[in-house]
């Protein structure tokens, strides 16, 4: 799950991180409420969205006065953000988050995330901070200073500070840094993060080492020990299919293509999705209904791909093991029928009580194609997306082809 | 012969008093030797019960000890699996298989460390994971049974219906499977690609395999380094997610490309260089396996 930077910041200041002072805005006149509260002369006007990449984007900007202040939360505060994240139609800006200003003398990067190698939390740092960190791992990989942290014994002292020397703090905020990279591994650890970024990580004027920006996410399979974080999920971030796919247990994600795939198991969904694009087709989405398909589910999965304007046809795919082919042959009748479906269906089922399964939509009397295999199907819904697109020609044309 | 199970392996289930243990365990034990090798269940307020003729003890010791079992298969919810695993684990026995979905990463970071710093001896498979089948032998898990055949090749994969896909079409090929071993789509787990073609390589009774993998991480691309230099038997392989978008999680936990890294097009020229014949279309796995049978 994905938080907003001023959330993950109020995280962070609980254990320990120091980041900025500022404060959460809904509307312009908060922004400006919130930039006296703070005090001082130079503020910072920060879009809030999931997305990265915000600054390049034009969602932050640097306030001079309270004035600058109202100009910049008004442009921000609703304009679509776009972003190398949010795909070219951005993400509407809802909320902001306005700061005291800092005075940057200095900036690092620090992240974290699982390495899957050594199964352990591996803590990044580079002196280049602000940057794309993947473009510095790729352009200069020796400026990225790595520690696999031994997860009984945490990070310890040493590692932080020589951590800290190696990106370039300088003696005198040496103690600070060690301290707060204890309490950012502290934080991902107890908070059961996913990840962990701050980028950039700065040190002041006054040698003051604070946390600029932060971005953290969690493992969904941990909220249930961290309700709090749990409520701070904020669904205008997220793809409304997903969330209505998520309420009925289904697993989905948007894609570009509008070959619709419903499959169970999510290995067999990608290879599915891969099988229409070797076939010169483009999947719309991946789906897995999971093991336990009803015909609710089923039907709930087929109005959530019907949803998609760019729709043109549908596979279905099941291997049925736990799951019954004729059980998920009645649910996809059900679901076409009660869906009143209008574009081609494509089904291909293997497994237990397949025979059976193919009778039910044999004798539903719907236009259901059914494939034996994984590339004929592909193969099907292809054709059945091409033809579609045919039919636009002269009338006449299709009935000659009909009598032959 | 064959790896990791056979019918000869006595096992107890951890999670047998729920409904997805219950149901799994009524439906291993009716495959092939089953009803000879589930011999325990395992839960700590229900010792002394039986599951349908199966005794249940209060711990996996006890179960150990009174059955000889030591082979274990845990269908315990998520917020208890990493604990049933440990508990599987001091009780040293061979192999412990977590069918469990969900677990917490951190659970399982806590977990590995602990079973590498003590150098336990006990073989993890999974979590989230379908399990294993020895055709015609023992069937350990959620897969099903009759789509599987006998024979002489491996299966080790990440996910569960993509392996019921390539053993359907070894099976509809006439090709028999040796062992089929589902490793689990996890980003922390126990048994992974290079571990099973070890066990595979070794297994006298296995004349070839095929490796299913999918985006995210880099097991299979460690795998396949390892059999260039170690292999003694030919691969046939496919990875799965050429198609997804990175930073997208495709339905497992493990199956996300982040940072540029773990793309299914990445690990098929790995592998492919290192002599494993791969395809790009799943319909042809099983025929892929077929043309490098010697």
């Amino acid at each position: 799950m994905k938080i907003h930077e001023y959330q993950g910041k109020e995280i962070l200041r609980k254990f320990g991180v120091p980041t900025p002072r500022g404060m959460a805005c809904f509307s312009v006149e908060e922004a400006v409420d919130a930039a006296k509260q703070l005090g001082g002369s130079v503020w910072v006007v920060k879009a809030q969205i999931h997305a990265g990449g915000r600054g390049k984007g034009g969602g932050v900007k640097l306030a001079k006065s309270l004035h600058e202040v109202k100009q910049h939360a008004s442009k921000i505060l609703g304009m679509q953000l776009i972003t190398h994240q949010t795909g070219p139609e951005g993400q509407k800006v809802r909320r902001l988050l306005v700061e005291e200003g800092a005075d940057i003398k200095q900036e690092l990067y620090v992240g974290m995330v699982l390495d899957r190698v050594t199964q352990r939390i591996v803590l990044m740092a580079s002196s280049e901070g602000g940057m794309d960190i993947e473009e510095v791992a790729a352009n200069t990989p020796h400026k990225i200073h790595k520690v696999l942290v031994d997860p009984e014994a945490g990070l310890v002292d040493r590692e932080a500070e020589d951590l800290s020397r190696k990106i370039g703090v300088a003696d005198s905020a040496l103690q600070q840094s060690t301290v707060l990279l204890q309490a950012l591994y502290r934080c991902y650890w107890e908070s059961d993060a996913s990840l962990a970024e701050i980028n950039p990580l700065i040190l002041t004027g006054q040698n003051q080492v604070l946390a600029l920006d932060a971005k953290l996410n969690f493992d969904d399979n941990a909220l249930f020990r961290h309700p709090e974080i749990a409520a701070l999920r904020d669904l205008d971030e997220e793809d409304p299919l997903e969330i209505e796919a998520s309420k009925h247990e289904l697993s989905y994600i948007s894609l570009d293509g509008n070959i619709g795939c419903m499959v169970n198991g999510a290995g067999l969904a990608m290879a599915t999705m891969d099988t229409i694009k070797l076939f010169g087709g483009s999947p719309a989405n991946f789906l897995d209904v999971g093991g336990g398909a009803t015909a609710e589910r089923v039907t709930a999965a087929f109005k959530i791909m019907l949803s998609n304007p760019k729709l043109k046809a549908i596979l279905v795919n099941i291997f049925g093991g736990i799951m019954k082919c004729d059980t998920i042959a009645s649910g996809v009748v059900a679901a076409a029928r009660e869906v009143k479906l209008s574009v081609p269906l494509v089904v291909r089922m293997k497994g237990t009580n397949e025979d059976l399964g193919k009778k039910i939509l044999r004798d539903s009397g719907l236009p259901i194609i059914s494939a034996d295999n994984m590339a004929q199907a592909a193969q099907r819904v292809v054709a059945a997306v091409k033809k579609k697109k045919v039919k636009k020609k002269p009338v006449k044309k299709k009935t000659k082809s009909r009598k032959k | 012969m064959s790896i990791l199970v056979n019918k000869n392996s006595r096992v107890m289930t951890q999670g047998i008093t729920g409904n997805t243990g219950q149901f799994h365990t009524r439906a291993s034990r009716e495959y092939a030797n089953g009803r000879a090798c589930y011999v325990a269940g395992v839960n700590p307020k229900r010792a002394g019960e039986s599951f349908e003729g199966i005794p249940i003890f209060a711990s996996v010791r006890d179960a150990k000890s009174q059955t000889g079992a030591s082979v274990s298969v845990i269908y315990v919810p998520p917020a208890g699996a990493a604990g049933a695993i440990w508990e599987a684990v001091e009780a040293d026995l061979d192999l412990v298989i977590c069918i469990t979905e969900g677990i917490p990463v951190r659970d399982m970071i806590e977990l590995r460390d602990r079973m590498k710093k003590g150098k336990r001896r006990t073989l993890l498979l999974g979590p989230n994971c379908p399990g294993v089948i020895t055709p015609d032998e023992l069937k350990i898990g959620i897969m099903p049974g009759h789509i599987h055949r006998k024979g002489r090749v491996g299966v080790v994969s990440r996910s569960g219906t993509l392996t019921y896909e390539a053993v359907g079409q070894l099976t509809e090929l006439g090709i028999g499977q040796s062992t089929a071993v589902g490793i689990g789509g996890d980003p922390v787990n126990g048994l992974k690609h290079l571990d099973v073609l070890r066990l595979f390589n070794e297994d006298p009774d296995t004349d070839a395999v095929i490796m299913i993998g999918e985006i995210g991480g880099s097991d299979e691309e460690a795998a396949a380094q390892w059999v260039k230099k170690n292999m003694k038997k030919p691969l046939a392989g496919f990875i799965a997610g050429v198609t997804a978008p990175p930073g997208k999680r495709m339905g497992h936990a493990g199956a996300i490309i982040s940072g540029g890294k773990g793309t299914a097009q990445e690990k098929l020229e790995v592998m492919a260089a290192c002599g494993i014949k791969v395809t790009r279309n799943p319909a042809e796995m099983g025929r892929t396996l077929k043309s490098i049978l010697r």
